[in-house]
């Protein structure tokens, strides 16, 4: 056992200790606030509000952290115009190529920043006045321009990116590589929102591998577009509505690749709070092995 | 329609001399002019099956309009009375399993009765030929790109009958004879499996036709993979005109479809062998996942682009004769409107016109002191329309006789919206008037910086419109503004709403997607120039036109073109979509039938003058208003 946990955390980490929590943070709002809120089942909060927590892991067989995230959730509250605003960010950044933890937190750093920098003078100025782009435009060129940037900055490197702006009732992906976006519903449905451009989805889509083959296919980690990589890049960007009763999620390939849906369908479920339900996927994909790196953001409209 | 039942087990005469040729009495064919339930008069017969034949008929409840039906004939012989009960009571269960399915390549099933020894299902007839004549009466090889769209819109109606909860339904019996070619080149597959549940029993139940089911199905699996192998088959024989049931079975593999035929592609002919792999595992796992592969090849080929290739060319201006047309005194640049029978246009020499929709007889005219290009609205047996004279007139839907009007400061371009006991109008005095519908009083007036010609749509408790200037509105029911969004140049095209999205368009050229609640613009598409044009929506798309001639269909999720087809001239007339087909006029004076998925020309219309009112669609009829003076009613 003490074997076990030094592995996991390294030689400065205490086996004496009591059993650790993993590396997840959670969203401002305390466990016992979210719980409340779930548990009442009359909608007391006639304004949308989101929610978000999220949590990451080195994992059990990779010596650093090449997945990045963000998580930024906007509550303006107190008058009938202020709309529920969140941006959510998951970049894996790629393991062979030699910045792959420069590209992905480039990515999230410039995505999120250029997102923000265009909503800042809507959500924290008086008046308000609304942007000339539209989301999906906004959306594209902060994907274009991290992509711009890593070629420049970091040649060689690679990484996913999977990026949510929630506004309203209403969520604006922008997706390029192979982590994920989900709609989880209260009924238990999980729908991937996002299509992997991964070589083993291309072989699915055209006919050449089965459900079976897909499970035990030798290059699973292939990606056929990532951030950083090639001349061209065409990023999937779409709006859908957000999923509700139910959750958004983002995760690495850390966590789908390793934990199947049915698994993440009850953690999430049996879990009080959202950040306990993003420990539990930590935990669980870190159980089956943890092959590489984890992430995982849950967020979820209540009232 | 010929619906055959033909089996392996049940071999069945030649053609027209068969099984009815007098063998048994009972199996004699109904004559022509024989009237079944006094409804269904028989004209003709379709085809011949083991159990019975098919005709067509006509519905005699619509006296007005030609209607045809296919009636599907089924004579019990069995000499048990409880096996006769059973059969019946099978007929009546797959009948109304049948009357739940909705797809354009499902007939529809209209009515079923059983009488002495007989059942008969009532069905949409289909016009058109069945694909096993295709492949034989055409000189050479069918265009691949013509079976890649066949192919492609079977999987989508085996994906459908697959997906059926709560048990799939599996085909069992694909191949050309059962896939008909309608007058408009789709697909519909027909026979359904009724004669199977009758002939259970006689000698096996074997079910599928030999040299097209595979292996798995002569031990006696039918899964959707047996419908896969044999959709397969049935594409393989379109392609090499080699019909497999002259063949040893499974034999595919030693008759490579690009040794017959080079022309194929090898992205084809690799679709088609998938299919056709002998163990099931070595399938598509389903259909849709064949069809994919299908809009891959297309997509390689260009066959999804250029659809148009087609071996029944589209029918074009003078082959089409309209149902009936009316004339009036002035051009006709709205939208009319149809209620109970009658519709409902209005007119620039003033009126407001009743015509009977059956045959275009007049009604009445109501005259109004300007033109009318407001779209009337039917609401509790009264007719609500707008006028230049600045006034919502009220009038009565029979009689035609005025109940009240109600006065605006400006012309009046907008159409009327009823809900929640208020009608709403935008006027060219630049206010949105909200008006009690039973008082005709101003409820509230709201006031906006320019002319308003878009209609109001009411939805979520909310009111959105456009008007001249550019400025869109979403209001509360209290006529409170919650948000505005400026585009560059007027909005004149009238908004419509999926989920939490408005779409509208504006003369700035622009298609916005704007998020309901706050008026954010989600995307913006550029299209070639502005338009008045308003959107419709299906499934996932937005059809449009615009000033520089082409129809667009673009994807609502991503804001990508899917489709343009260009017109002659500007296309200010709003899409109208029904069943697969999309319906629009354009000023080059056509009205136009595409295929809404592929944006393919299956039909033109040619009127003397420019449509920019838009078309509607009710019971397979399309009707219309021209500048050239007429209202046209054309089968769809």
């Amino acid at each position: 056992m003490a074997d076990f946990f030094r592995k996991l955390f390294g030689s400065k980490e205490e086996s004496t200790k009591p059993r650790p929590m993993d590396t997840a943070t959670t969203a401002p709002l305390t466990d016992q606030q979210i719980q409340s809120i779930i548990s009442s089942q009359a909608p007391k909060y006639e304004i949308k509000q989101l929610v978000a927590s999220v949590g990451q892991s080195v994992g059990k067989q990779r010596d650093h952290n090449e997945d990045s995230l963000l998580a930024l959730t906007n509550t303006i509250s107190g008058t009938s115009e202020s709309v529920p605003f969140g941006l959510y960010i998951v970049a894996d950044g790629m393991g062979g190529h030699q910045f792959g933890e420069v590209a992905s937190n480039a990515a999230i750093r410039i995505v999120g920043g250029n997102i923000m920098k265009k909503f800042h003078s809507f959500l924290y100025k008086l008046p308000t006045q609304a942007l000339q782009e539209s989301l999906q435009e906004v959306m594209e060129s902060s994907i274009m321009e991290a992509h711009q940037y890593i070629q420049r900055e970091a040649p060689g490197s690679g990484t996913t990116i999977t990026a949510a702006l929630a506004l309203g009732q209403q969520v604006t992906i922008g997706h390029v590589g192979d982590s994920r976006a989900y709609a989880v519903y209260q009924d238990g449905r999980i729908e991937p929102l996002t299509r992997d451009h991964s070589l083993v989805k291309r072989l699915e889509e055209l006919g050449h591998l089965s459900k079976d083959e897909v499970e035990s296919f030798p290059h699973r980690n292939v990606l056929i577009r990532a951030l950083g990589q090639g001349e061209t890049l065409e990023a999937d960007i779409f709006t859908v509505p957000f999923p509700q009763p139910g959750y958004l999620m983002i995760c690495s390939d850390g966590l789908w690749g390793v934990v199947n849906e049915k698994d993440i369908v009850r953690i999430l479920n049996e879990a009080p709070t959202l950040s306990r339900a993003c420990q539990g996927m930590v935990e669980a994909a870190n159980a089956a092995g943890g092959p590489d790196n984890i992430s995982v953001i849950l967020a979820q409209i209540i009232g | 329609m010929r619906m055959e039942t033909r089996n392996i087990t049940s071999p069945i005469g030649p053609h027209g001399s068969g099984s009815g040729s007098g063998d048994q009495p009972a199996r004699q064919q109904l004559l022509s002019g024989v009237t079944l339930v006094n409804r269904y008069t028989i004209q003709d017969v379709i085809g011949i099956g083991g159990m019975g034949s098919v005709y067509r008929a006509r519905d005699m409840h619509f006296p007005n309009v030609v209607k045809l039906v296919a009636v599907k004939e089924m004579i019990n012989m069995a000499p048990d009375p409880l096996v006769r009960q059973t059969i019946v009571q099978n007929f009546e269960r797959e009948a109304n399993l049948l009357a739940t399915l909705h797809h354009p390549s499902i007939p529809r099933i209209y009515d079923y009765f059983s009488h002495d020894d007989r059942s008969y299902l009532v069905l949409e007839f289909i016009q058109g030929r069945d694909l096993e004549t295709v492949i034989n009466e055409a000189n050479g090889f069918l265009v691949e790109d013509q079976v890649i769209s066949w192919g492609i819109q079977l999987c989508d109606v085996l994906e459908y009958l697959h997906a059926h909860k709560p048990d799939p339904i599996i085909f069992r019996d694909m191949k050309p004879s059962n896939v008909m070619i309608n007058h408009n080149g789709d697909v519909v597959l027909v026979d359904f499996g009724i004669a199977k549940t009758f002939q259970t029993g006689i000698k096996g139940t074997m079910i599928g036709t030999e040299g097209y089911s595979p292996p798995e199905q002569y031990r006696g699996d039918a899964t959707p993979l047996a419908d896969v192998y044999a959709l397969g088959a049935t594409l393989h024989h379109a392609l090499t005109r080699r019909d497999p049931r002259l063949e040893p079975p499974f034999t595919f593999a030693e008759r490579p479809i690009r040794r017959i035929n080079s022309n194929v592609s090898i992205e084809m002919e690799a679709v088609i062998n998938t299919a056709l792999n002998y163990n099931p595992g070595e399938r598509f796992p389903n259909a849709a996942a064949m069809k994919e592969a299908l809009m891959n090849v297309a997509r390689k080929t260009g066959a999804l682009s250029a659809m148009a290739i087609s071996t029944l060319p589209a029918a074009v201006g003078s082959s089409i004769k309209p149902l009936w047309s009316f004339k009036c005194e002035d051009e006709i640049r709205g939208t009319p409107t149809l209620s109970q029978g009658v519709l409902y246009i209005g007119c620039y020499d003033n009126n407001l016109y009743a015509l009977n929709a059956a045959d275009g007889k007049f009604q009445w005219k109501y005259p109004t002191e300007g033109g009318i290009v407001s779209r009337p609205l039917v609401y509790e047996n009264n007719v609500f329309f707008c006028s230049e004279d600045q006034r919502l007139h009220v009038v009565g839907a029979r009689t035609g006789k005025l109940l009240w009007t109600y006065y605006t400061e400006g012309k009046i371009y907008s159409s009327p919206r009823i809900s929640d006991g208020h009608i709403f109008i935008g006027s060219d005095d630049q206010d949105l008037h909200a008006v009690n519908v039973n008082s005709g009083r101003v409820v509230w007036k709201f006031t906006t910086d320019g002319p308003i010609h878009s209609t109001p749509l009411i939805a979520n408790e909310m009111i959105y419109f456009g008007n001249e200037t550019g400025s869109f509105y979403g209001l509360d029911f209290r006529g409170t503004m919650k948000w505005r969004f400026q585009a560059k140049r007027g909005m004149t095209s009238s908004p419509v709403l999926k989920g939490q999205t408005i779409y509208a368009a504006s003369l700035d050229g622009t298609l916005y997607a704007l998020d309901a609640k706050s008026g954010w613009a989600i995307w913006k598409f550029r299209l070639g120039k502005g338009t008045v044009s308003s959107p419709v929506l299906t499934d996932d798309l937005i059809f449009i036109g615009a000033a520089d001639g082409f129809v667009y269909c673009v994807d609502g999720r991503t804001s990508k073109e899917v489709w343009r087809y260009k017109t002659d001239n500007q296309v200010s007339s709003s899409p109208a979509i029904y069943k697969d087909s999309l319906y629009i006029g354009s000023v080059d004076g056509f009205i136009y039938c595409l295929e809404y998925r592929t944006g393919r020309l299956r039909w033109k219309f040619e009127t003397a003058s420019a449509i920019t009112g838009s078309p509607v669609i009710f019971d397979d009829i399309v009707y219309f208003g021209s500048t050239d003076h007429h209202v046209y009613a054309l089968f769809a």
